[in-house]
């Protein structure tokens, strides 16, 4: 299976047949978690860079993981103030990055189009793990790779997508990506976070309430409120917010009965989903981070392969 | 003025609205004066510029450029600019204030002038409205306009106290002198870095509404309405700020307006993909993405629908010029997150073929062209011997071959900056001479 691409930048300009070859080699990946060697040669002297600039546990160790178990020497550099701060520009730092000649470069950046950016400078493949609020295709790909274990990509799915659209990567990817595979996505925001124009943005349907977004879907994502966003007078109290927006078992029955709940991490228990949902046996958001260790596998063998 | 300055311009197509004359004309200038123009004049001894096939226009006037000198002269000077502007075909140029130190003294001032003797073009400086563009205290403008500032603003910033700016318009009147307004309301304005639409959602990228730019503009044309002084609304980029602008001049309101050429020809989706398509689908998907910096500029490119807008406000005359915003930055400024970059492009080099576009178009006469490009801006800033090239007026005269194809390659611009969101664009029409006070400015060897 080859990848055509240096880098994997976003969800938006994959077509449907990469996304399901994508889909299809990190099922091939999955085995790996079960074995009691987990490990495999396929990237043995190859390098990976993850290069943070935001703070994360989940997705820089699940790229490290993954790295790790394709026997990738993975190597973690977080910045942990902004490149301006620090006096040196983005393409200054990766310039030297490059020149101890990685492979890949792993990169989550508060600023949209980040990756793009060093992409385009440098010869390393770059993977973007999240560029401010536009894009994050592994999380959307994961996402994918969950859903398919559950329900049949082919069968006409509906997916509602709820929360902070405006601020959110990981709706704009799965939008991206649900869309090209031809499922329906809903959105649902207050408001005041939901971007304008949103409906004109790859034919998703924009719910005014949770009830409406609900309202016979296979497949629940709850996204991530992000506390300090209230100091920005964009809701006025959490527990406002999770009075209308949050996902309990009230509002989740009108969904269909066998539908998956999501959610990207980590999780606000009684804000965005209560307690009760994220524990019940219809959420499976611990299997959406098992399944991201092999999604990223993939991802870092067909951009790492590519020269062997 | 010596001999230099005597020249006659025979057989080119004059456009010149403000003395009523288009068609072939000979022009006799004398000592950097128009001296006569007829469909035939010979002047033995006088130097013969043959311009047959070319149009010939008063010296176009650009309200609004950024020379960054004093104080980054890194991004360009006050020479370097007024080069690119002559290459571009304009006699006149007024410089914004916001240099370092801010143009908020007569000292600057007169720096800007003396700086301005060796430059090519005309160079007019505007002063801020207030100390150091805080929107505080007002400027010496008694002081400003003898040492020669020809307007007022503080542009890149509004001046968000009603009071202050209802002041600055009452003082200014004194002196017959413009507030060039750069309306922005700060809080909806916020951290913005595209317009609010389609990009922004579709691309994460926080968003700047039109309404930043229409509650200001609505606050500024009601005061000048009620104060009954005029007002120059800069780089218009939206629809409902070309409404409120049209229906304040149906009201007799002074009002003036300016676009840029960034806004009559790109819009939003410039910001993702600069080889975007003409198709207005629906469902926006952008096939590449491409996150230019050179497309980030304050007000941003707007939507499809703004730019229909602005163009039509700029044909049927709500919109009395075309101005360039003119904002260089050095490349390494531009090569950062979108999000870090300046705000601003160039556009002193491009802009006369842009317009020369819309009359290719049919959207404007050509002498709405030069109506646009230096009639109306000459009225806009009382400059009472520009702007037409009657006899007596400033032999500002810009030559224009109307047929030469070109490619826009930033490399060989006259400005020290790169910054257009043009680079690689195909143009028809270019400048072939430029002269101010009769004397042939560009091409720079002669």
């Amino acid at each position: 299976m080859v990848f055509k691409r240096k880098d994997l930048l976003g969800t938006r300009d994959l077509t449907a047949d990469e996304i399901r070859n994508l889909l299809a080699s990190a099922n091939s990946f999955l085995e790996i978690a079960e074995r009691p060697l987990k490990k495999v040669p396929a990237l043995r002297g190859k390098t990976v860079v993850n290069l943070f600039y935001e703070p994360s546990t989940r997705t820089r160790t699940s790229f490290e993981i993954a790295a790790k178990r394709l026997s990738a020497d993975a190597i973690n550099m977080s910045a942990s103030t902004s490149s301006v701060v620090k006096g040196e520009s983005l393409l200054d730092t990766v310039d030297n990055i490059q020149a101890m000649a990685p492979d890949i470069i792993v990169v989550r950046h508060r600023h949209v189009g980040a990756a793009h950016l060093i992409a385009g400078h440098i010869r390393a493949s770059v993977v973007n793990a999240g560029d401010g609020a536009n894009e994050h295709p592994t999380q959307a790909l994961l996402d994918l790779l969950t859903i398919s274990q559950h329900k049949s990509l082919e069968s006409g799915l509906k997916v509602a997508i709820i929360g902070d659209i405006a601020h959110s990567r990981v709706a704009r990817s799965n939008i991206w990506a649900l869309t090209t595979l031809g499922i329906t996505v809903r959105v649902c925001a207050p408001p005041t976070m939901l971007p304008r124009e949103m409906e004109k943005i790859a034919g998703v349907e924009v719910c005014r309430t949770p009830e409406e977004a609900l309202e016979g879907v296979d497949v629940v994502m709850m996204l991530r409120i992000q506390l300090e966003r209230q100091d920005k007078l964009l809701f006025p109290s959490i527990r406002d917010y999770a009075r209308i927006f949050g996902l309990n078992r009230q509002r989740l029955a009108l969904a269909k009965a066998d539908a998956i709940v999501m959610h990207p991490g980590p999780m606000n228990r009684g804000v965005e989903i209560t307690s009760e949902v994220a524990d019940s046996d219809r959420a499976v958001i611990l299997n959406q981070v098992s399944n991201g260790v092999a999604l990223r596998m993939a991802v870092l063998f067909l951009l790492g392969g590519q020269g062997s | 003025m010596s001999e230099k300055n005597s020249i006659l311009l025979k057989n080119g197509r004059l456009l010149d609205p403000g003395a009523g004359r288009e068609g072939r004309y000979d022009i006799l200038v004398e000592e950097g004066r128009i001296k006569k123009v007829a469909s035939e004049i010979s002047s033995p001894g006088v130097a013969t510029l043959d311009v047959a096939d070319c149009w010939v226009m008063p010296g176009a006037i650009d309200l609004h450029v950024h020379l960054r000198e004093p104080g980054f002269e890194y991004k360009e000077t006050i020479l370097s600019g007024a080069r690119a502007a002559v290459a571009g075909g304009f006699t006149s140029i007024a410089c914004m204030a916001n240099t370092s130190p801010v143009n908020d003294n007569s000292s600057v001032t007169r720096f800007i002038l003396e700086q301005a003797l060796a430059a090519p073009a005309r160079v007019l400086p505007v002063a801020a409205i207030s100390r150091e563009m805080r929107g505080e205290t007002l400027v010496e403008m008694g002081d400003l306009v003898e040492a020669g500032a020809v307007a007022f603003s503080d542009d890149g910033k509004t001046v968000p106290n009603s009071k202050l700016l209802r002041h600055a318009l009452e003082y200014a009147s004194l002196f017959g002198r413009p507030l060039l307004c750069h309306c922005q309301d700060n809080a909806l304005f916020a951290d913005g870095v595209v317009h609010e639409g389609l990009v922004s959602a579709a691309h994460g990228l926080r968003g700047i509404p039109c309404l930043a730019e229409e509650i200001d503009i609505a606050r500024t044309i009601m005061l000048a309405e009620y104060l009954g002084v005029p007002v120059h609304i800069c780089h218009l980029s939206t629809r409902g700020g070309v409404e409120l602008v049209r229906a304040a001049k149906l009201r007799g309101v002074r009002v003036s307006a300016e676009v840029t050429p960034h806004h009559l020809f790109l819009d939003e989706r410039a910001v993702a993909d600069l080889s975007y398509s003409e198709d207005l689908d629906q469902r926006y998907r952008p096939a590449q993405l491409v996150y230019n910096t050179n497309t980030k500029m304050s007000p941003p490119l707007r939507s499809a629908a703004d730019v229909e807008a602005v163009r039509q406000g700029l044909a049927d005359g709500t919109i009395d010029a075309v101005a360039t915003d003119h904002a260089p930055h050095e490349a390494t400024e531009k090569a950062v997150e979108y999000d870090l970059a300046p705000f601003g492009v160039i556009g002193l080099e491009t802009a006369l073929s842009l317009v020369l576009h819309l009359v290719d178009e049919g959207l404007l006469s050509p002498l709405q062209m030069v109506e646009r490009l230096s009639l109306n801006p000459a009225h806009i800033l009382n400059l009472d011997d520009r702007g037409t090239l009657e006899p007596g007026m400033a032999a500002d005269i810009t030559v224009i071959d109307p047929d030469a194809e070109w490619v826009v390659d930033p490399e060989k611009f006259y400005s020290r900056a790169r910054n257009t969101p043009f680079a690689g664009w195909r143009l028809k029409g270019r400048v072939v001479k430029t002269l101010v006070s009769g004397r042939v400015v560009f091409p720079f060897d002669g």
